[in-house]
């Protein structure tokens, strides 16, 4: 872009930097897709065999068998003939404990963040700034913190080990998807709310077709972004939901991980098991690839 | 950056609703306050019982022996007095800190390198999505992917090491690695979002400062310097605030791979805590711990911000 302007003495010095540049990316570009490549391939690998053949950059002897153990369908006595720990995982239950939770998480938080932030961007009623400030302010109190007197709480709402115990205290709202959606009805054009009103429509009427409609592309993108953030969460379905029942993918893989024997850990059965974790995740990306990354600004800073 | 654009927005609005009778939008606010306690009373109540709430009992909770059976026993000081003389906190203190600085140097370095590869030489959405893939991919999927391509006997690049004549290393098995090795774990998720973050920053600095900078004759070094730099400052410190408050908070990455060894080499305060209150069921311990590291958080995000305010002041 800039290149156009200069004399042509510049312009080769240029050159010199921009084919290093690429360089630097196509390192960066490797480093990326590079291990998610040794996944693929380990996950394709017969355990036994990546002893003995792990400086081979294909499968090593080429099997489904990694991906059969991880739901189930292997026999013990075959899970063990291919290094499997012949410990019984079922991740087809963890992958539906994951797509439950996380989409309770994700419709319930976005639809009731956009009603508060509704209120907060296009309603006038005393106190609303301060009481957005507060939302703000608990995006500084670290998880942790709240994550202990958290449990409690739903420890004492009986909800140990329940699907909604682990959804609930995401469902009713984030500071983060409030504030989001705020930024878009603030922009929002005052004169077509103005028309509704005069036409004696109510709020709760030009919420749903007015101020929804028109905000679908953002709450598309929250709910792309809530869910994924629902989908690889760990250490809370860890305190609340670690039951095999309700256990999600991400808790699911820990215990797999540690029921691999020391000695010689099943790490097809595991690399099998975290590329079916990720798969809905990359499945999303391909799918919404750009909106993702678009929304990925100031605006996105969590 | 965000937050000031929502303060320029507030009092224009203001005035347009002062702008007419004033019985009109007096009457307007009280009519408003109904519609409105029923649009926020769902999010309210989230806020009061999953934030607010909490908040309170925990810091409660940290002046008390609870062992999650019985009821809390008030004890003051008790368990802020013990964490001063507990060498593990200490511990935990140190190597919490060890992996933020590493992790936040490196990752910064990094990823305005790239955010400016991204702006002046590859535009293309599908490379910053390529980039920005780990982030989408959870900590626990990150940290058992390197735990096997990083394992000591056959890990891939323990053989890449050995193809170059380098002896191997125990990455998760060896105290003085184990750190140095989750930080740079999280690095490779996180370069390609923090990039992402800088460069939604590039793209505030307005173009016709490039172009004066060309015209003037300043090499790219000097552009880099003068221009770039000074503008993208806050931006920059606001990430910083954002991956260092994220960085405090490690433990995925360690609960997956070393569970906080060998012995208490990566045992980062948020594993300690997990470990006191839910190991040990120590909760008051824990909550007084998790107060401590709350009070940390809040003064470096309060250091940064002011750093940051002092700097938007010198560009405006």
């Amino acid at each position: 872009m800039t290149t156009l302007t200069k004399p042509a003495r510049r312009r080769r010095s240029l050159n010199w930097g921009r084919i290093s540049a690429w360089a630097a990316l196509t390192v960066a570009i490797i480093i990326t897709i590079g291990p998610f490549l040794w996944m693929l391939r380990t996950a394709l690998s017969n355990n036994h065999a990546l002893a003995s053949q792990s400086s081979n950059l294909l499968p090593a002897d080429f099997t489904w068998g990694a991906f059969a153990r991880v739901f189930g369908l292997q026999s013990q006595a075959q899970a063990q003939a291919e290094g499997g720990s012949g410990a019984s995982i079922n991740f087809w239950q963890y992958l539906g404990n994951s797509l439950i939770v996380s989409t309770m998480i994700t419709f319930s938080q976005v639809f009731f963040s956009a009603m508060a932030a509704y209120a907060f961007a296009r309603l006038q009623w005393p106190g609303r700034d301060k009481v957005f400030a507060m939302f703000l302010g608990t995006l500084l109190v670290p998880g942790i913190f709240t994550a202990l007197p958290n449990f409690l709480l739903v420890k004492n709402l009986g909800l140990l080990n329940t699907y909604l115990g682990i959804a609930l205290p995401s469902m009713l709202m984030t500071p983060f998807a409030v504030f989001f959606l705020r930024q878009f009805f603030l922009g929002m054009s005052r004169e077509v709310e103005e028309a509704a009103m005069l036409d004696g429509a109510r709020h709760s009427r030009i919420f749903f077709q007015i101020a929804l409609p028109n905000a679908s592309a953002p709450i598309a993108t929250l709910c792309l972004l809530t869910f994924i953030a629902a989908w690889n969460d760990y250490f809370w379905p860890l305190l609340v939901g670690n039951s095999p029942a309700v256990r999600v993918l991400t808790v699911g893989l820990g215990v797999f991980k540690s029921q691999s024997p020391q000695g010689a850990p099943d790490w097809s059965g595991l690399m099998a098991a975290t590329l079916v974790s990720a798969l809905p995740i990359l499945l999303l990306f391909i799918a919404f690839g750009k909106k993702i990354v678009n929304s990925i600004g100031f605006s996105g800073i969590k | 950056m965000a937050t000031t654009s929502l303060g320029t927005r507030k009092p224009s609005r203001r005035e347009a609703d002062s702008g007419g009778p004033k019985r009109v939008s007096r009457r307007r606010n009280i009519g408003d306050l109904r519609v409105a306690l029923f649009f926020v009373a769902p999010a309210v109540l989230g806020f009061v019982l999953f934030y607010l709430l909490p908040t309170i009992r925990g810091i409660y909770l940290s002046f008390t022996d609870y062992s999650i059976l019985g009821n809390p026993v008030w004890v003051g000081l008790k368990n802020y007095l013990k964490i001063f003389q507990d060498k593990l906190f200490w511990n935990a203190m140190g190597v919490t800190l060890e992996y933020v600085l590493l992790n936040i140097g490196f990752q910064t370095v990094i990823a305005l390198g790239l955010a400016l590869l991204m702006y002046h030489v590859a535009k293309s959405t599908l490379i910053r999505g390529i980039l920005l893939l780990p982030y989408l991919v959870a900590n626990v999927i990150v940290a058992l992917l390197w735990f096997w391509m990083l394992d000591y006997q056959i890990g891939i690049f323990n053989q890449m090491l050995q193809w170059l004549g380098i002896p191997r290393v125990a990455f998760f098995g060896n105290e003085f690695w184990s750190i140095p090795t989750i930080a740079f774990v999280n690095i490779w998720r996180h370069m390609g979002y923090t990039a992402l973050l800088i460069f939604a920053g590039l793209q505030t600095i307005p173009k016709q400062l490039y172009e004066v900078a060309n015209l003037d004759g300043a090499s790219p070094w000097q552009t880099f310097w003068k221009i770039t730099m000074p503008l993208l400052r806050p931006v920059l410190l606001l990430v910083m605030v954002v991956t260092i408050t994220g960085s405090f908070q490690i433990f995925d990455t360690v609960a997956v791979t070393t569970q906080g060894g060998p012995v208490n080499a990566s045992r980062v305060i948020q594993y300690y805590i997990y470990q006191r209150a839910f190991s040990e069921q120590d909760f008051g311990y824990g909550s007084a711990l998790s107060v401590i590291l709350f009070i940390i958080l809040a003064v470096v995000a309060f250091l940064q911000m002011k750093f940051l305010r002092g700097n938007e002041n010198d560009l405006d």
